[in-house]
């Protein structure tokens, strides 16, 4: 047991860049799924089955194609890779931001998924009485449309970020396999797998990230309890 | 107060329309899917007409052909749902203090305490939506309404899904809503006892079209008679008085200028209302003893309806002024011979009249 918990500095150093990637692919993607999931639930327009195919593609495709895809678009020399250099000073080919998109776009569906449900599982007609009351469109979302789809919104961010800690395939194609840089803890245990005496180290950093798994499911879960209103 | 001329449609339902009315209380009446409910929508900004224009205390809320569609929350309508849609993530205070929050200060013309206290909604700031009963959710509903401070409040079915006694109490409270706070109201509702009752002007709908307009106790009648099973739905309101409760056989007695009640059951004191129905009563040329029907209600004719059908609609002025309309068939107005202004004797059931709605 003592030999579980006796991590290296090496290791240390996976987890903070796991749990620092995840944590801002997640944050980074929520908008967007919010946006995306609210759009897909409540509104019709032309593009609609489009968009929602575009946002579960990253699901379907094999990782190793969603990073080479990545790659294409965000490399240095890639379209947008070269926009975002250029004009807000971002960088993604082989650094951590690169593995925070990477990890974003693979758990952009997973996150989409229940937020769209508890939206359509809100009564349409509850922001409509909110706008009957003087609140704009914004405002009925945000006081009332919002607070309902919480236990939702809180489903998809937890999934999202236990999605996030554990890419691997996009990632190590995008932005290969960097110690301190782009080597997350999936990324560090394959490496360790892949030397002759790395078993037990390997096997230390798995339980890690089953621990942070499964704390990350108890907090959803306690997060959800508190949403019952008198029910 | 308000102007109306509108089209709507979607599939194979269409709704055209137009109106005036400065009424107090304006009510909409038909069967389910007679339109009246998408009117509300329409009125209230939750649904967009296909033409026409919408003007609301001499404002143009909606005008199509000018582009004019001003949004719900601009409108100043307050809306009471029928199953209350109470925001069931706020205590009952913060729902019914939403619409204030988003009423700016200078508009602010309804305040809480009186709202709460008419309303008997005080107890219940505390609670979660989920944990009050029907009555006491439409109560709540509108709470909310009103303390937005609208000029207008459309209430869609707000008693069709409450039971009997908790239907009297609201609409006990929205006339108090209607005296107290002087806020215009426009009521659907499938009930003519409600419209009767509350309103003072009541548009009926048959299939997307106004068949009438007027006050309730001569629109109701007079467009019901052109539905098919429209008969059930006449029902002619009388004010009494509670004479005596007669402890031998449970009955009480009640006082009218035509004639005495006989309702079947004890009433509390005080003045109350009786509903009749057209197809309860009966009519005679004479004032007979010997039948089993005790209210014998004492008017002239003033007014013969018959139609294609094999039905009639006789309305009697009773002493005292007020209406009765009677439903018989065509055969047995032709063999009575009765003429308008004859004199005529109404029979009433006392086992027809349904206590619980006095």
């Amino acid at each position: 047991m003592r030999d579980v918990l006796d991590l290296t500095p090496q290791d240390w150093t996976a987890i903070g860049l796991s749990v620092k990637v995840a944590t801002i692919a997640t944050l980074a993607a929520l908008p967007l799924a919010l946006l995306a999931a609210y759009a897909l639930a409540r509104w019709r327009f032309p593009g609609h089955g489009a968009l929602n195919a575009v946002t579960h593609l990253p699901l379907v495709l094999p990782p190793v194609v969603t990073g080479f895809v990545l790659l294409l678009l965000f490399g240095r020399r890639g379209p947008l890779g070269a926009f975002f250099a250029d004009y807000l000073g971002i960088v993604f080919a082989f650094r951590w931001t690169g593995a925070a998109l990477a990890a974003a776009v693979m758990s952009f569906p997973l996150m989409i998924r229940p937020i769209r449900l508890s939206f359509e599982s809100v009564d349409r007609r509850l922001p409509m009485a909110a706008r009957s009351l003087g609140a704009n469109p914004f405002w009925a979302f945000l006081v009332v449309e919002l607070p309902l789809a919480l236990p939702g919104v809180m489903v998809g961010v937890i999934l999202g970020f236990a999605k996030a800690l554990g890419e691997f395939g996009a990632t190590i194609t995008f932005v290969s396999n960097i110690p301190g840089e782009t080597r997350t803890i999936p990324a560090a245990i394959y490496s360790l797998i892949q030397t002759s005496d790395g078993d037990a180290a390997a096997m230390r950093l798995a339980i890690i990230s089953a621990a942070i798994a499964v704390i990350a499911l108890t907090v959803s879960e306690m997060l959800q309890r508190r949403a019952r209103y008198g029910t | 107060m308000i102007a109306l001329d509108v089209t709507y449609a979607r599939g194979a339902f269409s709704l055209v329309c137009a109106f005036e009315s400065a009424a107090r209380v304006l009510a909409a009446h038909g069967a389910s899917g007679a339109g009246k409910s998408t009117l509300a929508n329409l009125i209230a900004g939750l649904a967009r007409p296909d033409s026409g224009k919408i003007i609301l205390g001499g404002e143009t809320i909606v005008d199509v052909s000018r582009g004019v569609f001003v949004p719900p929350e601009q409108r100043r309508v307050g809306f009471v749902f029928q199953d209350a849609l109470l925001f069931p993530h706020l205590k009952v205070r913060a729902n019914i203090l939403f619409g204030r929050f988003f009423t700016p200060k200078a508009e602010r013309r309804v305040a809480f305490e009186p709202v709460v206290e008419t309303l008997g909604v005080s107890h219940l700031l505390d609670r979660w939506p989920a944990t009050l009963s029907g009555g006491e959710r439409q109560r709540v509903g509108l709470a909310r309404a009103l303390l937005a401070s609208p000029r207008l409040l459309v209430m869609d079915e707000p008693m069709a899904s409450l039971d009997r006694p908790r239907r009297h109490e609201i609409m006990t409270l929205i006339e108090r809503m209607r005296d107290e706070f002087a806020i215009p109201i426009f009521l659907v509702s499938h009930a003519s006892e409600e419209i009767e009752r509350l309103a003072d002007e009541a548009l009926v709908f048959d299939q997307g079209r106004i068949i009438a307009q007027g006050a309730p106790s001569e629109a109701l009648p007079g467009a019901s008679r052109l539905i098919e099973g429209g008969r059930f739905a006449i029902v002619s309101g009388l004010a009494a008085k509670v004479a005596k409760i007669d402890e031998r056989y449970g009955v009480t007695r009640l006082a009218h200028p035509a004639g005495e009640i006989i309702v079947a059951a004890r009433l509390a004191e005080g003045p109350v209302r009786v509903s009749i129905r057209a197809t309860d009563v009966a009519l005679a040329k004479t004032r007979s003893t010997d039948t089993s029907v005790r209210t014998t209600l004492r008017g002239r004719l003033v007014k013969i309806d018959a139609t294609d059908s094999p039905l009639a609609f006789a309305t009697m002025e009773l002493v005292g002024g007020e209406r009765l309309i009677a439903a018989a068939t065509r055969l047995a107005m032709d063999e009575l011979g009765l003429k308008i202004g004859d004199e005529i004797f109404a029979l009433v059931k006392s086992v027809a009249l349904d206590e619980r709605e006095i």
